[in-house]
């Protein structure tokens, strides 16, 4: 890609950050109903973890199965220390950032030298035996039937208590993982990321440190994993193993991939396409058709990712970005790299 | 009861499920040769043949019709899965494929909640089910019909491959694509039929268990997942290697569940699995060779 319109594209994801917080600002204001926002807490949770899977899968090029296990171990961890112990919930979730940086070391450690089907499998199963951790360690986790009343979070005396309080806490946080993933994307830790998404045996040659990134990027994704699980605990107040499962990892995997791996944006899109399209198929399916239960969304979102990876390999956000690129009147051009590009790979190349 | 007899009947329940993990292992081994997929929606074919089974059981057919509809059904749907979803995406990276397969998994699930819904349902034991007394432990006669349907396939299945110009042909891809290319096999069709016998194999695996466990939209998943740890411990590229890991999967969790807890068996399995993947991803059974995955 050339120099030009590599700064476009930083440019462009700039122009997200301003339109963001407005987007958010505004959106209580237009739509004052307790569901919109309840809805909209959710994709920001959602899209707090597909934000650091997103690094992960995207730039790094390693896929993960086991990310619900983070974010479950954040869960646990505010829960236990705000309600169980009746520390501060602040202090919950920094402890459960560095319990998960931690684990991720130890687990990615061995687990990094894997490569393709075998790092998929690994993950998935340090995936499930978390999870089997969390429903028999009945003492500390509550076991199957959960853990109740987890306080909600307060600041300096002011109580994150309502959704909209609450709505806004969340997406500061967003805004923040955003900001910081941008800008290791697109500083040298980022190229060398994308170096070994690339070829990894060619970044190794050229002297990139391929473990250390792979390693590091993994610690950060599983810290924002873990975040987004305290913030989810704090809000919900109830937390029980099964929102910690397999079939988790693979919705943070879905969302991931429909929003487009390939841009820091995609998580967003992803988190709120998923939670949106879900929301819609809840109010309409019924009437199409009735008597079923509240579980067929998932045939659609099955289809859906089939077609997305087969007609749509890098997802919605280049579509977006496309569409938004008509409107400035001006070309950026979007690359293909499910594929691996040559060229790009010589030029230690940007794609977006 | 005593020590001795506990043991008995703990093995013996490992050997019926570890004979249902082979029937599957063996369809994820095929498939991973023949296409290079690691078809993560294989459980899911389990659960296709035990639910339509039941369903045509209770429509009025008789138990064996049911059984060889219910796995044909499976061998089409197989069929369609890899035309729909495997062969378009062919040349896709591996991560991509994975995804793939997982997609294809949920939709699975979500279709059979559409038709069967959630409750779990049950298939009749396949003749008497009343216990016999062995050594003192009790056997069921539904886990002597799992384990001798599953060897007498195997043995089928064993045959099949090494004896008919098929199988020979499937196992030519397995071991060089490009070599079974020259010699005019197509390895397109042997993908299309390596993916419907495994679906086939799956369905039939889960006809077996369904008269001992149940049956419900989600029992795929397990089910696969176990079959896959199985083939991993023998080494995804042997046959045998990946019956013998089945065996060895079910035995371990059947003792874990029986002599340590229920809840841990799970945790005992999938850490054999990270414990080969981190120390010999080749498989236990593998002898030494320059070929490494």
């Amino acid at each position: 890609m050339e120099k030009k319109d590599l700064k476009k594209v930083y440019h462009n994801s700039f122009i997200g950050l301003i339109i963001l917080p407005i987007l958010i600002a505004v959106l209580p204001v237009v739509i004052p109903s307790s569901y919109i926002l309840t809805v909209f807490i959710m994709v920001g949770i959602y899209a707090l973890v597909c934000n650091g899977m997103t690094m992960l899968i995207g730039y790094a090029g390693q896929i993960s199965l086991g990310h619900a296990a983070f974010y479950g171990i954040g869960a646990y961890s505010s829960a236990i220390i705000s309600t169980t112990y009746g520390l501060s919930p602040w202090f919950g979730m920094i402890v459960g950032m560095i319990i998960a940086g931690i684990i991720a070391i130890i687990v990615g450690i061995p687990t990094f030298k894997l490569k393709g089907h075998y790092l998929a499998l690994a993950t998935l199963g340090f995936g499930i035996i978390v999870f089997t951790l969390f429903k028999e360690f009945r003492e500390l986790t509550g076991g199957s039937n959960g853990f109740f009343g987890i306080p909600s979070i307060n600041l300096f005396g002011f109580e994150f208590n309502s959704d909209l309080r609450y709505f806004y806490l969340v997406w500061v946080f967003v805004f923040i993982g955003i900001i910081f993933s941008r800008n290791i994307i697109h500083s040298r830790i980022g190229r060398a990321l994308r170096s070994i998404e690339g070829s990894e045996i060619a970044s190794d040659a050229v002297g990139v440190n391929i473990m250390k990134y792979k390693l590091q990027v993994f610690v950060l994704s599983a810290m924002f994993a873990s975040l987004a699980g305290s913030l989810l605990a704090h809000y919900v107040s109830f937390i029980n193993p099964d929102l910690f499962g397999a079939m988790t990892s693979i919705y943070f995997l879905i969302m991931v991939i429909i929003g487009g791996s390939k841009s820091i944006w995609g998580s967003v899109i992803g988190a709120a396409t998923y939670v949106l399209l879900g929301e819609l198929l809840k109010h309409f399916m019924p009437i199409l058709l009735p008597n079923k239960g509240g579980e067929f969304e998932i045939v659609f979102f099955g289809i859906l990712l089939v077609v997305t990876l087969i007609y749509m390999p890098n997802g919605l956000s280049p579509q977006l970005e496309k569409i938004f690129s008509k409107f400035q009147k001006k070309k950026v051009t979007i690359e293909a790299p499910l594929q691996i590009n040559k060229k790009q790979i010589a030029s230690g190349g940007e794609n977006q | 009861m005593e020590f001795s007899s506990q043991i008995i009947q703990l093995l013996f329940s490992g050997l019926t499920i570890g004979s249902i993990y082979a029937l599957i292992a063996i369809g994820f081994v095929i498939i991973y040769n023949v296409t290079g997929v690691l078809n993560l929606a294989q459980g899911e074919f389990a659960m296709f043949g035990a639910l339509i089974s039941i369903s045509l059981v209770k429509m009025g057919l008789p138990l064996w019709a049911a059984v060889i509809l219910s796995i044909m059904t499976v061998f089409l749907i197989g069929g369609l899965f890899e035309r729909v979803a495997i062969y378009p995406a062919r040349k896709a990276s591996v991560p991509t494929l994975i995804i793939i397969t997982i997609g294809v998994s949920i939709a699975f699930r979500g279709i059979a909640i559409l038709i069967w819904g959630t409750q779990p349902q049950s298939l009749q034991p396949f003749t008497d089910n009343t216990p016999i007394k062995f050594l003192n432990a009790v056997l069921l006669p539904q886990n002597i019909w799992a384990i001798g349907i599953s060897l007498v396939s195997l043995v089928v299945m064993f045959y099949l491959f090494n004896k008919t110009f098929i199988g020979k042909a499937l196992t030519a891809c397995v071991v060089n694509q490009f070599a079974a290319r020259l010699m005019g096999i197509k390895p397109e069709k042997m993908s299309l039929l390596a993916i419907s016998t495994s679906a086939g194999l799956g369905a039939l695996a889960g006809i077996v268990i369904a008269p001992i466990s149940g049956a419900s939209y989600d029992m795929g998943m397990m089910i696969g997942l176990k079959a896959f740890v199985a083939a991993v411990v023998g080494g995804l590229t042997n046959v045998p290697a990946a019956i013998g890991g089945a065996f060895l999967i079910g035995i371990l969790e059947s003792f874990a569940e029986g002599l340590w807890s229920s809840g841990l068996k799970d945790v005992v399995s999938f850490s054999l699995l990270l414990i080969i993947l981190f120390v010999k991803p080749e498989g236990i059974f593998a002898k030494a060779s320059g070929k490494r995955v």
